[in-house]
């Protein structure tokens, strides 16, 4: 069930109507019911996993829960019998079974994702290894579709039973609680991939019906609807039409390829984004923000605190910063700043775990290599902007750019190109093809292509190239407004008149601009897939 | 605590030779610690401490100042 689809419009009428209908007591139960029915439209068998999650997770975690407690009791009432040497080696003890239980859960979990996700994959490569050989035999590959959302709410509760281990809170008692944790339907396809402690308050707190919320709550869902239905699904044509056919659009269009598909990507994934917060929202709910206007971003790094949020923040607090703070790693950091020099010696580490997470960022966006790549290069560009810094300070101090509007417009074009760049490896999906059409950029100087009316032959007509340069600006215009607070929030201290123009006029151009109707598919979400 | 500080400041001035670390609780929700320098921190207090800060200590409320830190290094000083 899509998000922009018929469909969803009336599953989700349903269920806010009879979210405020219902006593109070009960919406976090209709929530789950309506999520396990959300899911379930997109196949019965996609259900066996989110519940082998669901209850693989909540039997273990509740185990090192129960762990936890007998540690604390048990250290309590032998407080005075026991020495500080025979409490440690006590906690240890304790600590040792826990994190088995822990690691049971992870390779549980973990496990099932790798093997719906990645045999194939795996096959493939084995497959092109016997070519090679020369071998004449082949692995037959898996026929088995990737279940929906799986990449993130496998990894939403494995950040759950982490916090768990890690004592930041109490496990969830009560099982369908957790299932719809686990599963709460807006956020289940896409993310964001929210923290339990973030979530599950105002997911299982009664809420009354308030209209400013539920305002709120529809027009960020109008504004989702627009930057997909207006915005990224003309582009997505586009895009296709230059990546699918690589003999014709070389050079020059590889970079407005590359350009569209920036934009496309933003407004497709942000806008899934939005109609996920702003459901959320009409229910009461508060989901966590997955971007912060990143295409304002003037580094990578600092790219990356806004774009995903959530995904960039489970990988540093889950995998970055465990591995480089885990016993081999310190042992390798003091080994090496010992052979190295302090300076060489200290990046060994960072440099390694920083790999690490980039490789498992890439991979969890898709089994192939140019996800991998992709990943790879996103960890070049940012150890190299790191190593760079010092300069950076000494050039911006040296040409007192620092803060300018020209340097600061610099930096966010820059980012902006880079970031683009990079992504071509999404576009094309196979690693050498990505890395001969962009050299195409540099040798093919077809520019004179762009002004011949080609560009019309793209799938676009002059009006679509319209409807997408206001929606880009409107886009901007919105960035550019929330800089200084929430634009809903400006919007609704203006007269009641002209807060009406707007959301009606928003509301227009979806209606008459949207892609959308008998007889046109609507695309699939982008991160769906993932 | 005041003997803690003032190696924790050295430790951190090194890091960012600008910035002013005292009065800020804001170290890492304002980004001026990331996570390298979060964890060229740990492995350096580690050292200088003698102690271990695990990864499940590595939260802003542990890292947003330099008092929070000085209390983490004194609880795990203590811890062991």
């Amino acid at each position: 069930m899509l998000f922009t689809s018929y469909e969803f419009i009336l599953f989700l009428l349903i269920v806010f109507i009879l979210y405020y209908c219902i006593p109070k007591r009960f919406q976090w139960w209709l929530l789950l019911a309506a999520s396990y029915i959300f899911y379930f439209t997109s196949g019965a068998g996609n259900l066996f996993y989110i519940l082998f999650t669901t209850i693989s997770t909540y039997y273990f975690v509740r185990r090192i829960q129960k762990s936890k407690d007998a540690q604390a009791d048990w250290l309590k009432e032998h407080k005075q019998a026991l020495s500080r040497e025979e409490r440690k080696a006590y906690k240890e003890k304790c600590k040792k079974k826990q994190w088995g239980l822990l690691l049971l859960t992870l390779i549980l979990n973990i496990g099932m994702l790798a093997v719906v996700k990645y045999t194939n994959f795996v096959i493939h490569n084995i497959n092109g290894i016997l070519e090679m050989t020369g071998s004449g035999s082949r692995l037959s590959f898996w026929d088995i579709a990737l279940p929906l959302g799986i990449s993130f709410y496998v990894f939403q509760t494995m950040g759950y039973a982490i916090d768990v281990y890690q004592g930041k809170y109490r496990a969830e008692e009560n099982f369908f609680k957790l299932a719809l944790f686990v599963s709460f339907f807006p956020q289940l396809i896409q993310g964001p991939i929210s923290r339990f402690d973030h979530l599950a308050k105002s997911l299982y707190e009664p809420h009354s019906f308030n209209g400013k919320t539920v305002a709120f709550g529809l027009q960020r869902i109008l504004w989702g609807f627009f930057k997909k239905l207006v915005i990224a699904d003309r582009l997505v044509v586009a895009v296709n039409t230059i990546i699918g056919d690589t003999a014709s659009y070389r050079g020059i269009w590889v970079f407005v390829g590359m350009m569209f598909y920036a934009l496309e990507l933003y407004a497709d994934f942000t806008g899934g984004i939005d109609i996920t917060i702003g459901v959320a929202q009409t229910m009461g709910i508060t989901v966590t923000e997955n971007f912060i206007r990143p295409y304002f971003s003037k580094n990578i790094k600092e790219y990356w605190n806004r774009w995903h949020i959530t995904m960039g923040s489970w990988f540093t607090d889950y995998i970055f910063y465990p591995i480089s703070v885990c016993q081999p790693m310190l042992k390798l950091s003091k080994a090496s700043r010992k052979r190295l020099g302090e300076q060489v010696g200290k990046r060994v580490t960072i440099y390694l775990s920083c790999f690490v997470v980039w490789f498992a960022t890439g991979i969890w966006h898709g089994a192939s290599w140019n996800f991998i790549v992709w990943g790879l290069a996103n960890c070049v560009v940012i150890l190299i902007t790191q190593e760079l810094e010092p300069f950076y300070r000494w050039f911006h101090k040296r040409f007192s750019v620092d803060g300018t509007f020209g340097f600061k417009l610099f930096q966010v074009v820059r980012t902006i190109l880079l970031m683009s760049a990079l992504r071509t490896f999404d576009c094309y999906r196979d690693v050498p093809l990505t890395f001969r059409m962009f050299g195409t950029m540099f040798t093919d100087f077809n520019w004179g292509e762009l002004f011949s009316g080609a560009l019309l032959g793209l799938g676009l007509t002059a009006w679509d190239y319209m409807v997408i340069v206001i929606g880009f600006f409107l886009l901007l215009g919105v960035s550019l407004v929330q800089r200084s607070g929430s634009v809903r929030e400006k919007i609704a201290a203006k007269p009641y008149a002209m807060r009406f123009v707007l959301w009606f006029g928003l509301f227009l151009l979806v209606l008459l601009w949207g892609t959308y109707g008998i007889g046109y598919d609507a695309s699939q979400f982008i991160y769906n897939q993932f | 605590m005041e003997e803690i500080k003032s190696t924790l400041l050295e430790i951190l001035s090194e890091l960012h030779p600008d910035e002013d670390f005292e009065g800020c609780d804001t170290l890492v929700d304002s980004k001026i610690l990331d996570s390298f320098d979060i964890i060229s921190l740990v492995s350096e207090i580690n050292d200088e401490f003698e102690i271990v800060i695990s990864a499940d200590k590595i939260v802003p409320q542990n890292f947003n100042s330099v008092e929070a830190l000085c209390e983490l290094i004194q609880s795990l000083m203590d811890e062991d």
